[in-house]
């Protein structure tokens, strides 16, 4: 098990001149640089465990906080798009471009920490899709220096699995996994992306030993799921938000070596701690 | 069936995996998955042969299936692999010497 980062100390007060933070997932540490010590105390705050003390981030972004408008309140959808070789993201609540090339951003939100949050899921999807990885919809948890998965649609499951977890598993997530392509395996990594269980993961990594596609049931078993099977469930559980062709060839083929790699299995279960007898 | 020619996209993925083949849109993502027949029309689409002499070639002598069967079979599958831009279809052979063929 590889542990990432470090928890939130007494150094990272001393950082707070430049009001900057850096934040790491999957080893990938990206920083964020505001006018706002309130806002950066919030982060550090929001992403315990998670926080960077690297002096070489992998990218940066300016956040530019303003005051919350009723146009920022709105329903809009998430929107990604290339343009002229900028990432523009959108959402109601906020607006950012990441230029890859350089490295460098901007986000311009109000003084809240779900629009970072979603500005880190939309980047680190794309960082990810290029290098063959790819952020899941799933719970997943250490247990032995493996790594397992937990995929599902909201309500298979994910939260109650987590929960349920013996103490000598670590629980990476309950909700967004952070999947990395190494030489020849695939590392599951601990994410701060929470769900119902409104608790970050441990920043740590292991290889996939097994994905678990779950189904709540009345006996607890495990199917064998066939490849066409597998990759088809992954894609619906698969976060992926730009609009580009290229990148969604690329996560159809990660899809597919993750598949042809890495065992996937139908977990159908009862909502009880039996079923971490299965997971060994 | 009167005469036409299939061509694969360009802008499609397309991975054998446990023996399935499998087909993805990059443009709107849908995904599908050829049981074998479906997989031996899908490989022969070259852009240039008609597909009547797919059917009667790959599917016909392959699978023991009667031709006119497997033209309405062929035909519903072309149909719709087309109507999602992962099949092209023409009344005459493509120009494929410059390579995949692009989706309009």
């Amino acid at each position: 098990m590889v542990i990432f980062g470090a928890r939130k100390s007494g150094a990272a007060k001393r950082l707070n001149q430049s009001h900057e933070i850096a934040i790491e997932i999957g080893g990938m540490p990206v920083l964020f640089r505001t006018h706002d010590l309130s806002f950066r105390e919030m982060m550090i705050d929001r992403y315990t465990g998670f926080i960077s003390f690297l002096s070489r981030p992998t990218l940066e972004f300016e956040v530019e906080l303003v005051t919350p408008s009723s146009e920022m309140e709105s329903e809009e959808d998430v929107q990604v798009e290339m343009q002229d070789g900028v990432w523009h993201l959108q959402r109601g609540d906020f607006r950012a471009q990441w230029d890859p090339e350089a490295g460098r951003g901007h986000i311009r939100q109000s003084a809240n920490p779900y629009s970072v949050d979603s500005v880190l899921r939309i980047v680190h999807s794309l960082i990810l899709a290029g290098k063959g990885g790819f952020l899941l919809h799933a719970a997943s948890a250490i247990r032995d220096n493996r790594a397992f998965l937990f995929s599902g649609i909201s309500g298979a499951g994910k939260t109650t699995i987590s929960r349920l977890a013996p103490p000598d598993v670590v629980l990476l997530t309950d909700e967004v996994s952070y999947v990395r392509r190494e030489a020849t395996s695939y590392h599951a990594c601990g994410t701060p992306f929470a769900g119902e269980l409104a608790r970050v993961g441990t920043n740590c990594s292991a290889p996939v030993a097994t994905l678990f596609l779950l189904e709540k049931g009345s006996e607890n078993k495990i199917e064998v799921l066939n490849a066409a099977e597998a990759v088809r469930c992954l894609l619906r559980n698969i976060l992926f938000f730009a609009e580009d062709a290229g990148l969604v060839e690329m996560i159809f083929r990660s899809a597919c070596d993750f598949a042809d790699r890495v065992p996937v299995r139908r977990l159908t279960f009862v909502p009880d701690t039996r079923v971490w007898d299965l997971i060994v | 069936m009167s005469e036409i020619y299939i061509a694969r996209s360009s802008q499609i993925a397309a991975r054998v995996l446990g023996g399935e083949m499998m087909v993805m849109s990059s443009v709107d993502s849908t995904f599908f998955t050829l049981n074998e027949v479906a997989t031996a029309i899908w490989q022969a689409a070259d852009g240039r042969t008609p597909l009547t002499q797919i059917v009667v070639r790959n599917v016909c002598d392959e699978f023991e299936v009667d031709f006119e069967t497997a033209c309405r079979d062929a035909e519903q599958f072309v149909n719709e692999l087309s109507h999602h831009g992962i099949l092209l279809v023409s009344d005459r052979p493509f120009d494929t010497s410059a390579g995949p063929v692009e989706a309009a």
